[in-house]
C-alpha cells in the first residue's frame, strides 16, 4: 500500500534544513525532509516559548505593578487571538519590512537578512555524497547564496509559535508558582538566599510538579500547530505531504502517513514529559 | 460543502470510499433531477474563471460549464460554481461535490490514469512560463540561477519547475504556496524573483493583479506543454461523452461559421447537412447522448462558438489580448481539431 513512497518525488523543496534533497529522490525522503522541517521549527520554538513563558510568569507574580500589567496585557492579547492570524501578521510584517533579496543587509560578517531569509555561515553537507565543509554566504545576483539560511516563512512560524505558546505557558507556570507556599520563599530568605537562588533552588523545583503535566499539553499543541506552516508556504510535514498527495493522488495513504507521524511525535513527547514528571515527583510519603 | 481542510478532505474521502460506484452512469440523471450543474472552477483567474462586477462567474472555463448546462438543462444559468484550489480540485470531483471540473488543469498520464477522472477534451493549449519584475533585468528563464521562484503546490507547474531547474543546473529554490493568490502576492511583495504558472494565467495575473502591469514581464520561454480542458469522474461514459462532445461541438461550430448571432437564422434557413446536424434541424445527434435534438443549438446560443468564447474572454476582445496561437482551428494553422459531429 505504501510502495508509491519509493517513486521519485518530482518536486523540489525550497528549504531542507540539514537534509539534502532533490526532485529525483523518493517520496518518503521528501516526507522525511518535511518532518525534519517540522522539528526544525518546533524545537527552537518550544525552547523560546518556555523562556517567554517563564519570564512572563515571573513578571506576573513579581512585586512590580508595571511588570504585572505588561504580562497581563501580553497574555490576554496573544491568548485570545487566533494563531493563524498572528502567523499571517508576522509573515506579512517580515515580507513588508525586510529589504529585497537583491539588496540584503549584512547584520554581521557573513550574516545577511532580506526577504530571501536569514543567511549565516554553516558547516554541513554540501551536496549529496560530497562531504561536509564550511560554507560562507555572499550576495549573488538574486539572492544571498551559500551558508545556511532560514526563510521568512520559517522565521514567522517560529516567532508566532513561540509567542502564542509562550502566553499559555506563562499562565501554566504562574499557576505552578502560585501553588508554592510563600512561607517556603520566606524561609529561604531567612537563610540568606538571594532572590535568584530563591527562584532557582526553592520556587521552580516545587512549582515544576504542577507545571509539567499542564505544560505537556502546550508542547503537544505547539508541535501540531506547526502544521499551520501551510498558510505561509513553509515546507513542513503537512505541506510536503499535501503536495505528495496531490501529485500522486494517493490521498488516503498520504493522510494516514502524516497522521501516524504526528501521533508518533506526540506520543514520544508525552512519554518524555511523563518520564520527566515521574523523576521530579515527590518520592515516598509526602 | 466545500472541502477546505484536511478533516473535510478525510470526510469527503470516507464518503467516496463508501460509495465507489453510486455515480456510474448516473451523473446526467443527478444533474437533471437537481436542475443544476455543479461545476468546479479555479478560485479566480481573470479571463478564465472569476466573478465579474456583478458577482457572476465569468470567463473562458466558466463558459464551458454554461454550455454544458445549456445543452443538458436548457439554461446556461443553471450552474452552481465551486471555486477550488489546486489541492482541492481532484478530491472535489472524485467525491461527487462537482459534476465536472472546468479549471486550468493539465491533462497528464498520471492524472488520467490514477486519479479516478477522465479528461474530456482540450479547450486551451498552454505552456508554463515565468513572470518576473522588469527591474531584475532578466530576459530569459535560463538566467534564473539561484533565484527563488513562487509556485502553487500540487501542480504540474511545480514538477516542471524541478525538471527545468535540474536540466539547466539552475538551483532554483521553489517557494511553495497552497493557493494561487498567495503565490503571486508573494511575487509582488518581493519574496520571490519570479512566479511560475501557465502562460495564460501569468497574462491574467500581470493584467489584473499586478500593482503596475508595466513593471512585470512574462519571459519568452515556455518550458512545458499544458493541455487544459474539462475533466469528469471516471466510470460514467455517458456523462463523459456529453461534456466531451459539447466542447467538440463548439469547436466545430466555429469551423462551420455558426455564431451566437446567426444560429437562429441558420436554424431556419441552412440547407448544409453539417450545420443541420449541429443545430438539430437535420439528423438528431442529441439522442445518442441521451439529450434532445437542440442540445448544441442551445449551447451555441448561450455562449457562442469556440472562437467567440476565446475572443470574448481571453483573446482580442478581452483585456488579456492573448494570441490564439496554437488554439486556432486546424484549418487556420492551429491545433484545434474537433472530431466530426455526425
Amino acid at each position: 500500500m505504501l510502495g508509491f513512497l519509493n517513486q521519485p518525488a518530482g518536486f523540489d523543496i525550497g528549504e531542507t534544513g540539514l537534509l539534502v534533497f532533490d526532485a529525483a529522490q523518493p517520496l518518503w525522503r521528501a516526507l522525511l525532509v518535511g518532518l525534519g522541517n517540522t522539528l526544525r521549527v518546533s524545537l527552537p520554538a518550544l525552547l523560546m516559548a518556555c523562556l517567554i513563558g517563564l519570564l512572563v510568569a515571573l513578571g506576573r507574580t513579581s512585586g512590580s505593578r508595571t511588570w504585572r500589567a505588561l504580562g497581563g496585557v501580553y497574555v490576554d492579547t496573544v491568548r485570545n487571538t487566533p494563531l493563524l492570524l498572528q502567523l499571517l501578521m508576522w509573515y506579512f510584517l517580515l515580507i513588508e519590512w525586510l529589504p529585497d533579496s537583491t539588496q540584503a543587509i549584512s547584520l554581521l560578517p557573513g550574516v545577511w537578512l532580506s526577504k530571501g531569509g536569514l543567511a549565516f555561515p554553516w558547516y554541513g553537507p554540501v551536496e549529496a555524497g560530497a562531504g561536509w565543509a564550511w560554507s560562507w554566504p555572499q550576495q549573488d545576483t538574486f539572492n544571498v547564496v551559500g551558508g545556511a539560511a532560514v526563510s521568512p516563512e520559517y522565521l514567522s512560524l517560529a516567532l508566532a509559535l513561540s509567542i502564542y505558546t509562550g502566553a499559555f505557558l506563562a499562565e501554566v507556570i504562574r499557576g505552578g508558582i502560585e501553588s508554592v507556599p510563600s512561607s517556603l520563599m520566606e524561609a529561604a530568605e531567612t537563610l540568606g538566599a538571594t532572590r535568584l537562588q530563591q527562584i532557582s533552588r526553592v520556587l521552580l523545583p516545587q512549582a515544576l510538579r504542577t507545571i509539567v503535566p499542564a505544560a505537556t499539553n502546550q508542547f503537544l499543541n505547539l508541535i501540531k500547530n506547526s502544521s499551520l506552516a501551510v498558510a505561509v508556504g513553509y515546507p513542513d510535514l503537512v505541506s510536503v505531504g499535501n503536495t505528495a498527495l496531490n501529485q500522486t493522488g494517493r490521498v488516503v495513504e498520504c493522510v494516514l502517513v502524516m497522521m501516524s507521524v504526528y501521533l508518533a511525535l506526540s506520543l514520544s513527547t508525552a512519554a518524555l514529559m511523563n518520564w520527566f514528571n515521574a523523576r521530579h515527583a515527590l518520592k515516598g510519603p509526602a | 460543502m466545500q472541502v477546505r481542510s484536511l478533516p473535510g478532505l478525510a470526510l469527503a474521502l470516507a464518503c467516496a470510499a463508501l460509495a465507489p460506484h453510486a455515480w456510474a452512469g448516473k451523473t446526467l440523471d443527478a444533474v437533471k433531477q437537481r436542475g443544476q450543474l455543479q461545476c468546479g472552477v479555479s478560485t479566480g483567474v481573470a479571463g478564465f474563471s472569476a466573478p465579474d462586477a456583478k458577482g457572476r462567474w465569468a470567463g473562458f472555463d466558466v463558459d464551458f460549464c454554461r454550455a454544458v448546462a445549456a445543452a443538458v438543462l436548457g439554461d446556461p444559468q443553471k450552474v452552481a460554481f465551486t471555486p477550488l484550489n489546486a489541492q482541492q480540485r481532484f478530491t472535489a470531483l472524485q467525491s461527487g461535490q462537482v459534476d465536472m471540473l472546468s479549471r486550468n488543469t493539465s491533462w497528464t498520464l498520471t492524472r488520467d490514469a490514477s486519479l479516478g477522472l477522465s479528461f474530456t477534451a482540450i479547450t486551451y493549449l498552454d505552456g508554463q512560463g515565468f513572470l518576473v519584475p522588469k527591474k531584475l533585468k532578466v530576459d530569459s528563464a535560463k538566467k534564473l540561477k539561484n533565484a527563488q521562484v513562487c509556485v502553487q503546490a500540487g501542480t504540474t507547474t511545480e514538477k516542471n519547475l524541478a525538471d527545468f531547474s535540474r536540466a539547466n543546473k539552475l538551483a532554483i529554490k521553489p517557494v511553495v504556496f497552497d493557493t494561487y493568490e498567495a503565490g503571486f502576492k508573494a511575487l509582488f511583495a518581493g519574496r520571490c524573483q519570479a512566479y511560475t504558472a501557465d502562460a495564460s494565467a501569468l497574462a491574467s495575473i500581470r493584467n489584473k493583479e499586478a500593482p503596475n502591469p508595466d513593471d512585470y514581464l512574462v519571459l519568452p520561454e515556455l518550458i512545458s506543454k499544458e493541455p487544459l480542458g474539462p475533466a469528469v469522474r471516471r466510470g460514467d461514459d455517458e456523462w463523459f461523452a456529453i461534456v466531451k462532445w459539447t466542447v467538440f461541438g463548439l469547436q466545430e461550430a466555429e469551423e462551420l461559421g455558426l455564431t451566437r448571432a446567426n444560429v437562429d437564422q441558420l436554424l431556419k434557413t441552412s440547407s448544409d447537412p453539417a450545420i443541420q446536424r449541429l443545430i438539430g434541424s437535420g439528423e438528431d445527434t442529441g439522442k445518442l447522448l441521451g439529450l434532445d435534438k437542440a442540445w448544441l443549438y442551445r449551447a451555441i446560443k448561450a455562449v457562442g462558438n469556440y472562437g467567440e468564447i476565446f475572443d470574448r474572454n481571453v483573446g482580442a476582445q478581452s483585456p488579456l489580448k492573448l494570441p490564439r496561437g496554437a488554439n486556432k482551428l486546424w484549418n487556420k494553422g492551429g491545433l484545434i481539431y474537433p472530431p466530426p459531429i455526425r
